[in-house]
Parts: structure tokens; C-alpha cells; sequence
């Protein structure tokens, strides 16, 4: 039975080139994971490199010139904020709310079937279909230009399945006893989400949250395709101040307001052909890069808190 | 625990202690395994015999944190399983292992049972029918798969399946086997099959069973080795163990006062 | 019922009692709050209403000026020309040059990451690991774009003399990259899930990890590693910003990656940044685009289905 089993040596052999390749792929891993972190450093320092002339308080005040030493990101950050803030009033009850519905009242029947598919898919929708959508629908459609309102709310509908994501995880974390122990003391559905469900699951909805605005706050596509402006020397007005024009602004008067974002505003400048305005990307870019990785290790901070913190 | 009349030693652990990280789980283990025979191993559940058995093919290395001391000789080499030097892939060459719930790979019933073979670099369209076959019909399953050895393996029934994991076993003539629980995912008719199995095999190969019903200890085995809290209680032949235990821990598992 | 009915009108409310009341109040309320919670839950399904309803209409108007036999047949494409030509295989040409040199990177970079990470990486390494990846995703895809023009074009020209400033080699290989986090993560999430069981049964037969991870963890979750695959199709060929600064905007029908070509998505940002107006043919011809590029995700997303559901998971 044994006549064509192998040799020790013949093993040994084999073990060592199996130990040899498993080597190998060790290495190719690494190195894989190593090209992934490189890249990060690479952007980052060539970025400082490039752009350190460039941090100073000037930068952050000036509007966009047409000189490359005198051109400031004022109006590109501010305008970031302002849509960011839009995008979040906007994006984050809807994305709770569908999040809770879902998780808590939600039958199983095909409606809800349909809305799980839809969310599924429309993560795999590219962004700049979000901002067809937007330019149809927001910008011609419903008449309100291509403002700080329209751009808040096209970000809004593309971060929206991310908050919904991370809303039914969370919530779904939450074991049964605390929905039953709610229930059993006679609160009805609602008091149970308000009171107890959502608070437990805020950590988690948060994470969420920043994920989806770190992402939103970097995109350019949806946000070029309704129209925004990449030359903008002003910004929207403050509320209850007068303007050059002897207006007053109302309330709500800057979500009408044209306005540019800080994607943008580096777009332009690498498609500049005067390498002047490289520097500018690079400085911009960095700024941009800092906003977005920030948020992002919040938000894996978080997760990672939450983690040691589970003890139900 | 005197043995006489006994046949050759397979493998004989020395003095084995066994750590999952701080926590010791098997201690100062003595035990002859011998040749050709079905060895049980019982005992309440966290006695250490699901431990123990893994110790034969070094499972334990693939993970981190555990630790052996002591020594499981194999004969006729006399090597030491445990020994650094040697390598848990080399062990796991000789020493084939079933599990308690039937675990195919995703893969043709073909390409399961040649899977041992492949590894060992064997890719000889001939060998691997002739060795299939002889595998598949050592594990009483050849009938029942052979007009649909390209069907996936997963679609079979759990006892179809664990003869099949059985079979993947055998196809590389390991020189012990080793079961751990084999039946307890299985039906009363399917574990009938599987222990008429075991019966049968013992005339090629060592067998070391893990079980948790005192009934297929008795039925299967040769010799029974009773563990608790991670020490050898007792060993011996299993007609001595079930009918005059030596030991009061032992009888009051036997007779269902403990476990 | 009948208590819900009183409950709105406060003239009968002293027919009921006051708990029974209360009850009812609570009773409405509950009910307008979960129609509230539904609406919310539909603004998902309305999205995707009014990106088909938009894309749709528009191209309508569109293909009834356009012939469909032109707008797939005609090699050249110059919308904004006194001698407009509708070819769509100029852009596609370029959005799937592009995607195939993403693609070329990123699955077998994510793979092998999935693989390292899952089988035979540490606890500790995974643990940095993986938060590097998700930094890296993060990263806004305009940064990358600067990376690819200023960073990595240079560096390959040293390499290919010959390279112009803008191709869709340069922009491919930074998608690449860009997509691999993707593929790593969701990829190293599905060989997880496969038990341990099925290793332990490879490991047993003298398996090495990596013989393991190939021929049993991969096949097991390998409707996983599909549906990752997918999902970075479509984020390669939905991919604008790095292919608009680096690819260049002209339309430019090649299969040759050393190359500047247009892609869908370039060239619905290229009109935007122009000032169209509303209803004119070059305005409905980036809807067109759109309608395009969601037909070919589309298309990429039902193959997978199909696929995945051919290797389902029979763990």
C-alpha cells in the first residue's frame, strides 16, 4: 500500500518549496501594503514640499487671483463649510431616520425589499450621475440654481446610503433585551427609537456621519456638473449684514448664493498650464488632504473606541 | 496500568502538558497508542480530549499563544512529534484527521479526495483515479459517488459528507487517524455507517477517536482512555474499562453520576 | 379607531376618558411618525427615480435629433462642433482603456492584500493595515488626480520617453491604487468569513498557508471576492477627477493606453465647466453620456450577479 507514498527526504523537500513560496507571497504582501502606505507619504510630503511657500494666514484670506503668489483659498473653504453644513442638516435625519425605519418598523414585504436593493445599488452609482440628477432636477427643475443649496443637497443624496449603512449596523448591535425591557415597561415604538435605540446607536451613526461628510467634502464631480463657478471673488452673504449693494440679506439668503468648494478650486489650478499655480494645488491640496484624513481618523478612532467599549 | 499481551506501540505520549496561552489544559499525560488498534478518548466536555487529540497533528500550531511540553513519540521512527525541529506539515503528512462536523471544501467530490495527493505534488491523471477510487471505496462511499465524482462536494448529505472527509483522509495512507466527535453533526443511521467504517479501517491504520457517547466508545474501541480536567484518569482495554473501572471518577462517568 | 377619531376632535373629548384619551393622542402620533421614518426610508428609491426619470428624458430629446445607429457607429465625436458627430465609442474607448489598466492593478494588488491580511498577517499587522487602507480610500479623488499629473506621469516618462503629459496610462495606474483599498477591504472580509473549519481541513493534509488560501479559502469566498471585483468595475468606470486632470479632454478614439483620450465622465465635466444652455443639444448630450455610463455599470453589475450566483458560497 505503501509502494509510491514518498521518501522522507523527497517530503522534506517538498515542505521546504511550499515554505519557500508561502515565503514569497509574505514578501509580495508586504511589499503590496507597503506601495499602498508609500503612496500616502508620497502625496503628503510632495504635497508640504511643494505647497509649504505657500501656508501662510494670506492663503487662507484671499479670494482666487489671476497671480499664483496672491491667490487665496478663502472663498473655496468657506464655500466647503457652508455646503458641507447643507449636506449634513440634509443628509443626516433623512439617512437616521431610513436607518431606523429599516432596522425597527420596517415588514418584511417587497416594498422593503426594493428600498434594501436600491441602497445597495445606488452605492455603486458613480458620483457624477448624482450630479446629472442634480442639474436636471435641483438646478432646473426646482429653480434653485447653482447655489450652495443645490450643491449641499446633491452631496446630501450621495453620502445618504453611507448613513443608512452605518445607522442599521449600529443599531442592529444593539442586542434584543434593551428593545424588550423598553417595551415591557409600556413605551411605545417611537419612545423606545428616541429614548433608548438611537442614543445607544449614536457612536455608530456618528462614525457614519463623518465618513459620509469626509467623503462628501472631497468630491468634485457632482458638484462641477451642476455648474459651480471655479472663479468666485466674494463670498455669500452673512445674514442681517448689508451688502456693497445696499441689500440686506435675509436668513437664509447664502444657500441661493453661487460659490465654489475646495476641490474645485485645486482642480483649477492643476489645469492651469503656468506652473506658478502647481504650488497653489499643492498648498490647496494639502489643506483639502488634512480636512478629509482628520475626519477619517476620527471616525476609525471612534470604531476602534467603540470596540473596546462594547459591554452590554 | 500495566498492558500485557499487547500488540506494537504506534505513538506514546510522554509526560505532555499542554498551555492555551496562561491556562494549562492537558497535564503530565501518559498514554501508549497502539498499533492497528481503535483508541478512545472520553470524558465530560472541557475534559481535554478534543485537545489531546489535536496535539497529534500539531492543529494547535496554527494558532498563536499555545505551547506543548513533553513528547508524543512516533514508531516506528521513534521521532518525537513534538520536537521543534520537526515540521507540523510532516506530521501532518502521517497523521490524517476527521472532524466533528463534516468540513469539504468547496470543490468537486473528485478534487476533495485528491487534495491530500496534490499537496504532495502528485498531478499524474492515472494515480489519482486508481488512488480516488481506493479511497473512496475504503470509506464505503464509492457506490454511492461514482457516476458523480464531478458533482460538488458540499451538495452531498452530512453522512455522505463525512465519509467523503473520511475518504480525503485515507487517500494519502496516513499512518494514525484521528476523529474528533465524527458523529456528532450525524443521524442515528449515518453514525451506524460511520462506525462500521471505523471498524474496518483498523486493519490499515491507528485510529484515535474522540467521543462523547460512552455507547460508540464501547462499540468502536479497543482501548479507552478516560480523561478529566485535562489528566488521564485511566486507560486500558475497553472491555476493562466499561466492566471493572479502576477508578471512582471513571465508574461514576461510566454509570452517568457525573458528566 | 373610534378613540383615534375623538382623539382629533377635542369637542368630544369628554365622551372618552382621560388615559383612554391619551392613548389615542399617542396612538396618532406613533402613526404619523412612522409614515415620517417611511418617507425618509423612500428618499432612496426616489433618488434612483429621478436619476432614470433625468438621464432618460433628456437623452430622449436627445435621440431625436441623434440617430442610435450613429450615435454607436460614428468614429468621431465633436458635439460642440459646426459639424457635430455623435460617436460614443470615442468616450468608451477611453473610460475602458482606462478602467482596464485601473483594473490591472487593483485586483491583483487588493487580492494579494486580502490574502496577506486574512491568512497570513498577524492580528497587530492587521490592525495598522487596515486603517492605512481606509486612509487611503479616503482620499478625495482630485488629490489623485494632482498625484497622477504631477507625480506620476513625470516618473513614468523617465521611464517611457515618449509619454505626452496627459494619458490614460498615468491616470489608470493612480485609479489603480485608488481602487485597491476596495478590493482589500471587502475582499478581506469575505476569505473571513469562511470557517475555520475549512482550513483546518486543508492544514490537516499537510497544506501550506499558502496552498490553503489558494485553493481552499479563495474558492470558498470567492462570491465575495466577485462582488468586490464589481464594485471596483464600477468605481473605474464611474472614476471623473483623476481622468480629467491627467488623461487629458480630447476625444480620441484608441485602445492604446500611452495615449490622451476622453472618457464619459471627462467629457460630462469638460461641457459643465463650459456654459451650456438649458435644452440645447450639447446640454442633453452629456445626459446621453450619462444614460451611456450607466447602461455599462449596469451591464458590468448584472454579469457579476450572474457570476456570484454561479460560485455561491456552499459553505
Amino acid at each position: 500500500m505503501h509502494a509510491n507514498s514518498l521518501t522522507t527526504e523527497q517530503i522534506r523537500a517538498l515542505i521546504a518549496k511550499g515554505k519557500l513560496k508561502d515565503a514569497i507571497f509574505k514578501v509580495l504582501g508586504i511589499f503590496c501594503l507597503a506601495v499602498a502606505l508609500l503612496v500616502i507619504v508620497l502625496l503628503v510630503s510632495d504635497m508640504v514640499a511643494k505647497g509649504s511657500e505657500r501656508f501662510t494666514v494670506d492663503f487662507f484670506l484671499n479670494f482666487a487671483s489671476r497671480r499664483a503668489t496672491q491667490a487665496g483659498i478663502l472663498s473655496a473653504w468657506v464655500g466647503s463649510l457652508l455646503v458641507m453644513l447643507v449636506t449634513a442638516l440634509a443628509a443626516v435625519p433623512i439617512g437616521v431616520a431610513a436607518g431606523v425605519y429599516l432596522e425597527e418598523y420596517a415588514k418584511r414585504n417587497w416594498i422593503t425589499e426594493i428600498i434594501e436593493i436600491n441602497i445597495t445599488n445606488l452605492a455603486a452609482v458613480p458620483s457624477i450621475v448624482y450630479g446629472l440628477l442634480a442639474l436636471g432636477i435641483f438646478v432646473y427643475q426646482f429653480g434653485f440654481g447653482q447655489s450652495i443649496l443645490s450643491a449641499g443637497l446633491t452631496l446630501a443624496l450621495l453620502i445618504l446610503p453611507i448613513i443608512i449603512v452605518s445607522t442599521r449596523e449600529a443599531i442592529r448591535a444593539i442586542p434584543a433585551m434593551i428593545r424588550e425591557g423598553s417595551m415591557a415597561v409600556g413605551a411605545t415604538r417611537w419612545q423606545t427609537c428616541r429614548y433608548h435605540i438611537i442614543p445607544y446607536a449614536m457612536p455608530g451613526i456618528l462614525t457614519g456621519v463623518i465618513i459620509g461628510l469626509a467623503r462628501a467634502i472631497g468630491e468634485t464631480a457632482p458638484i462641477i456638473t451642476i455648474g459651480a463657478l471655479t472663479f468666485i471673488a466674494f463670498l455669500p452673504p452673512v445674514p442681517y449684514t448689508t451688502g456693497a449693494d445696499g441689500v440686506t440679506a435675509g436668513m437664509f439668503d447664502w444657500v441661493m448664493s453661487p460659490f465654489t468648494v475646495m476641490p474645485i478650486q485645486i482642480f483649477n489650478w492643476t489645469s492651469r498650464p503656468d506652473p506658478a499655480f502647481e504650488v497653489n494645488a499643492a498648498a490647496a491640496g494639502f489643506v483639502l488632504m488634512a480636512m478629509v484624513l482628520t475626519m477619517n481618523g476620527i471616525a476609525i478612532y471612534l470604531r476602534y473606541k467603540m470596540r473596546k467599549n462594547i459591554k452590554w | 496500568m500495566q498492558i500485557h499481551d499487547t500488540p506494537q506501540l504506534k505513538a506514546e505520549a510522554r509526560n505532555l502538558n499542554f498551555y492555551y496561552g496562561e491556562a494549562k489544559a492537558l497535564k503530565g499525560i501518559n498514554m501508549p497508542i497502539y498499533d492497528k488498534k481503535v483508541t478512545a478518548l472520553i470524558g465530560p466536555s472541557g475534559c481535554g480530549k478534543s485537545t489531546y487529540l489535536r496535539s497529534f497533528n500539531r492543529m494547535h500550531d496554527l494558532y498563536p499563544g499555545n505551547r506543548y511540553e513533553g513528547e508524543i513519540r512516533f514508531f516506528p521512527d521513534n521521532t518525537n512529534l513534538l520536537s521543534p525541529e520537526v515540521d507540523p506539515i510532516e506530521v501532518r503528512m502521517r497523521v490524517g484527521m476527521v472532524f466533528q462536523k463534516p468540513n469539504p471544501f468547496p470543490k468537486t467530490i473528485y478534487e476533495n479526495v485528491a487534495y491530500g495527493l496534490r499537496v504532495r505534488g502528485e498531478n499524474n491523471r492515472r494515480v489519482l483515479d486508481d488512488k480516488v477510487e481506493h479511497a473512496l471505496r475504503g470509506a464505503a462511499i464509492w457506490d454511492e459517488v461514482k457516476d458523480r465524482l464531478q458533482d460538488m462536494a458540499p451538495n452531498l448529505s452530512g453522512g455522505q459528507q463525512q465519509r467523503l472527509c473520511i475518504a480525503r483522509a485515507l487517500a494519502t495512507d496516513p499512518e494514525l487517524l484521528l476523529f474528533d466527535e465524527p458523529t456528532s453533526a450525524l443521524d442515528p443511521i449515518a453514525t451506524g455507517a460511520i462506525e462500521e467504517l471505523v471498524h474496518e479501517l483498523k486493519k490499515r491504520v491507528t485510529i484515535l477517536i474522540v467521543t462523547h457517547n460512552m455507547q460508540q466508545a464501547a462499540r468502536v474501541s479497543d482501548f479507552t482512555a478516560y480523561m478529566y480536567l485535562g489528566e488521564l484518569i485511566e486507560f486500558g482495554k475497553t472491555d476493562e474499562i466499561f466492566i471493572k473501572p479502576q477508578d471512582k471518577r471513571t465508574e461514576d462517568y461510566i454509570t452517568g453520576r457525573m458528566g | 379607531m373610534n378613540h383615534a377619531m375623538s382623539a382629533n376632535n377635542p369637542s368630544e373629548l369628554p365622551v372618552v376618558s382621560d388615559r383612554l384619551s391619551h392613548k389615542a393622542m399617542r396612538h396618532v402620533s406613533e402613526r404619523i411618525i412612522e409614515a415620517l421614518l417611511f418617507a425618509a426610508a423612500a428618499v432612496s428609491v426616489l433618488t434612483t427615480v429621478g436619476i432614470v426619470y433625468v438621464l432618460v428624458s433628456e437623452s430622449v430629446q436627445f435621440f431625436q435629433q441623434v440617430s442610435i445607429v450613429d450615435f454607436l457607429t460614428d468614429t468621431q465625436w465633436t458635439p460642440l462642433f459646426d459639424d457635430a458627430h455623435f460617436g460614443i465609442m470615442v468616450l468608451i474607448s477611453g473610460t475602458l482603456v482606462s478602467s482596464f489598466v485601473a483594473l490591472i492593478v487593483a485586483i491583483p494588488m487588493g487580492t494579494i492584500i486580502a490574502i496577506y491580511l486574512s491568512e497570513f498577517a498577524h492580528g497587530k499587522v492587521r490592525e495598522v493595515a487596515k486603517p492605512i487602507l481606509e486612509l487611503l480610500g479616503g482620499i478625495p479623488t482630485i488629490v489623485f488626480g494632482y498625484f497622477a499629473l504631477l507625480m506620476v506621469t513625470p516618473l513614468l516618462q523617465k521611464i517611457f520617453p515618449e509619454l505626452p503629459g496627459f494619458s490614460l496610462l498615468s491616470a489608470g495606474l493612480v485609479m489603480g491604487i485608488m481602487i485597491v483599498p476596495y478590493i482589500a477591504s471587502l475582499s478581506e472580509d469575505a476569505m473571513r468569513a469562511v470557517p475555520m473549519s475549512l482550513r483546518e481541513g486543508s492544514y490537516a493534509l499537510g497544506s501550506t498557508r499558502l496552498h490553503t488560501a489558494l485553493h481552499v479559502v479563495v474558492p470558498a469566498a470567492f462570491s465575495g471576492l466577485a462582488a468586490s471585483y464589481i464594485l471596483a468595475i464600477s468605481r473605474a468606470v464611474g472614476e471623473t477627477m483623476i481622468l480629467a486632470v491627467a488623461a487629458g479632454m480630447q476625444p480620441n478614439l484608441t485602445w492604446n493606453p500611452m495615449e490622451p483620450a476622453a472618457t464619459i465622465t471627462s467629457f460630462i465635466v469638460q461641457v459643465a465647466l463650459g456654459d451650456l444652455p438649458h435644452g440645447s443639444i450639447g446640454y442633453q448630450t452629456i445626459f446621453a453620456a450619462g444614460l451611456t455610463l450607466i447602461l455599462i455599470t449596469l451591464m458590468f453589475n448584472i454579469l457579476g450577479q450572474w457570476l456570484r450566483r454561479k460560485f455561491r458560497e456552499s459553505y
